[in-house]
């Protein structure tokens, strides 16, 4: 189960980061997540992952994850140490994605115009609340309709898959 | 409804469903290709799963790092042969007899009108120019639905595209969905249907169709869909072999916004790096010398392609300072050209002719860009270092402006060749 408490530092990103910018395809003749880790970001940033601390926040602009479904690409974040990623908007597939393998994403218009790098927040995932120790401002996030709730409870879809489709007991709503 | 929803409806056993709602859908196919199946197997048998949940159904290509490229990529492919032989899948398929997956499933009837697929790869959404519902999910998504044949999905509200007014020569099916990604941006359809309809659209064949559905995901959408007419029914009947469903969009269906172009005047389209939606007419390109033209991928590496480039290529040469590689989407395609003389007309002209794969569209290999290089693709993204190095540049464009473009050297209609 993810930790419903975080606080990290905050590297900051434009809008349209495309999966391709998060891990590029020419690293994905592995599909260990140690080694994809050590490129994510790479063509962004190729010092990211040597400034980076575990726990630390990646707040983007709209539409993150654009292009391939390369699970790869929340797979290299999550195992990079990013604790969470927040967002304006998520392009469909790695928003499945990053809930699929328990890595938190959050959307929020407000906090993204405002929140910058080097900022420390503190996120609450329960209550959809996002904390800029810097500034002294609080953010709510968009909420997750219950079905995905369930999911992230679940630690991703294949726990929930084990939980409940397994034994029969399915409820999508 | 739209054609969408009653597909989504007819999957998840409900008589209506409606944009935003969550619903479970039992699936027609499940496909993952040699980056995406590994991760997907991995997952599947971390659950202790022993049996796919059909094994007619799960769909396993190997087509990105094909032929392997290095020890590590053949590991990858490994896992694909390893796992198609121990859970007997009937759909695998060995290089010397594979292609490019979203062209290869199409030809061999695998994906058929009112169909629900997913496949771990974004632009599994091509299958939506045969009117079938179809997207693209990750890894896991695909592990579960091996287990399960189901997975869950949000109704998606549809914006409905209508295109009038007959094209100007060398203006192809590639150009409107390059406009289309122009005008409403790479998020500009997120979450949602993109379905195309119109005068224009009718007199596309499906070869073209598939290249306009299979860009459907680089303005975001869910899927992208056409209306199944005469020209879908000719195209599936001879290689169906199994019962399909033709859906079709109510009169009164509800679309979140409608979209209509008058493509009459239409120029030929580029888009600039490094997105997908940086796009201008050919005639504001003009100055933009090149390295590289490829001529191939899921997008645009179907015979019809083959044929406009061939026809633009025969009796001239590729210029000096360019490499020009083709690469036919499948075995079955690469035979026909070689049949119809097309592959001697590409070699003639100074082109390098690969066996079908994904490689250079994602930087894997069969053409990857050094620092500082430019290249015009016929494929669907351009993002930074999407080719190969990141200070290296793609263009995207149809197979006329790339086939024309390899013959001067720079990025140009093939009217500037007086055609």
């Amino acid at each position: 189960m993810a930790e419903k408490s975080l606080q990290g530092k905050v590297w900051q990103f434009g809008d349209d980061i495309n999966t391709d910018l998060i891990v590029p395809a020419r690293y994905l003749n592995t599909s260990d997540p140690q080694e994809l880790a050590t490129h994510c970001m790479e063509d962004v940033d190729p010092e990211f992952t040597k400034k980076i601390a575990r726990g630390d926040i990646i707040v983007a602009g709209k539409n993150f994850g654009c292009g391939s479904s390369r699970e790869h690409a929340p797979l290299a974040i999550k195992s990079a140490g990013i604790a969470c990623v927040i967002a304006k908007s998520f392009a469909r597939i790695f928003f499945r994605n990053a809930i699929n393998i328990g890595l938190p994403i959050l959307e929020s218009q407000d906090a993204i115009e405002e929140i910058v790098t080097g900022n420390v927040v503190k996120i609450d995932l329960a209550a959809g609340k996002i904390y800029d120790l810097t500034t002294g401002k609080t953010y709510r996030a968009t909420q997750f309709p219950p079905f995905m709730e369930q999911l992230i409870a679940a630690g991703g879809l294949m726990e929930w898959i084990k939980q409940k489709k397994m034994h029969n007991t399915v409820d999508c709503q | 409804m739209t054609i969408t929803e009653k597909i989504l409806a007819a999957h998840a056993g409900r008589e209506v469903v409606e944009p935003g709602e969550l619903i479970e859908v039992k699936l027609d196919l499940l496909l993952g290709n040699d980056i995406t199946a590994p991760l997907a197997i991995a997952e599947f048998q971390k659950t202790g799963a022993q049996k796919v949940f059909d094994p007619e159904k799960v769909v396993l290509i190997p087509d990105h790092f094909t032929p392997n490229k290095d020890i590590k990529s053949a590991e990858q492919a490994k896992i694909l042969r390893d796992f198609a032989r121990q859970q007997n899948l009937h759909h695998y398929y060995e290089v010397g007899r594979v292609g490019i997956e979203h062209a290869f499933l199409p030809e061999q009837g695998l994906v058929l009108p009112g169909d629900c697929v997913i496949g771990a790869d974004s632009h599994t959404c091509t299958y939506g120019a045969l009117g079938a519902f179809s997207t693209g999910v990750g890894s896991t998504d695909l592990a579960a639905a091996m287990i399960t044949g189901e997975t869950w999905l949000k109704v998606p509200a549809t914006i409905k595209v209508i295109y009038y007014g007959k094209l100007n020569r060398w203006v192809s099916s590639k150009d409107l969905i390059l406009h289309l990604i122009g005008d409403i941006g790479v998020d500009g359809a997120l979450y949602k249907t993109l379905e195309f309809t119109g005068e224009t659209i009718t007199n596309l064949s499906v070869d073209a169709r598939l290249t306009m559905a299979n860009m459907a995901i680089e303005a975001g959408a869910k899927n992208g869909i056409f209306p199944v007419d005469e020209i879908t029914i000719e195209y599936v009947q001879k290689r169906a072999k199994r019962d399909y469903k033709v859906y079709a969009s109510d009169k009164d269906a509800q679309y979140y916004d409608v979209r209509e172009y008058d493509v009459g005047t239409l120029e030929p389209q580029v888009a600039f790096p490094p997105l997908p939606e940086n796009v201008r007419p050919v005639s504001a390109a003009s100055e933009i010398s090149l390295d590289q033209v490829v001529i191939g991928s899921c997008t645009n590496g179907r015979i019809e392609d083959l044929r406009i480039a061939a026809e633009i290529l025969r009796g001239r040469q590729v210029s000096s300072n360019i490499r020009l590689i083709v690469i036919p989407a499948t075995q079955a395609i690469y035979l026909q050209a070689l049949r119809e003389g097309l592959i001697e007309i590409f070699i003639t002209a100074g082109a390098a002719v690969s066996t079908p794969t994904c490689g250079p569209c994602l930087g894997g290999h069969m053409g990857v860009l050094a620092k500082g290089e430019r290249a015009l693709a016929t494929t669907n993204r351009n993002f930074v270092g999407r080719m190969g190095h990141p200070e290296s540049e793609v263009y995207l464009a149809s197979p006329a402006v790339a086939a024309a473009s390899a013959v001067l050297g720079r990025i140009v209609s093939p009217v500037e060749l007086g055609l």
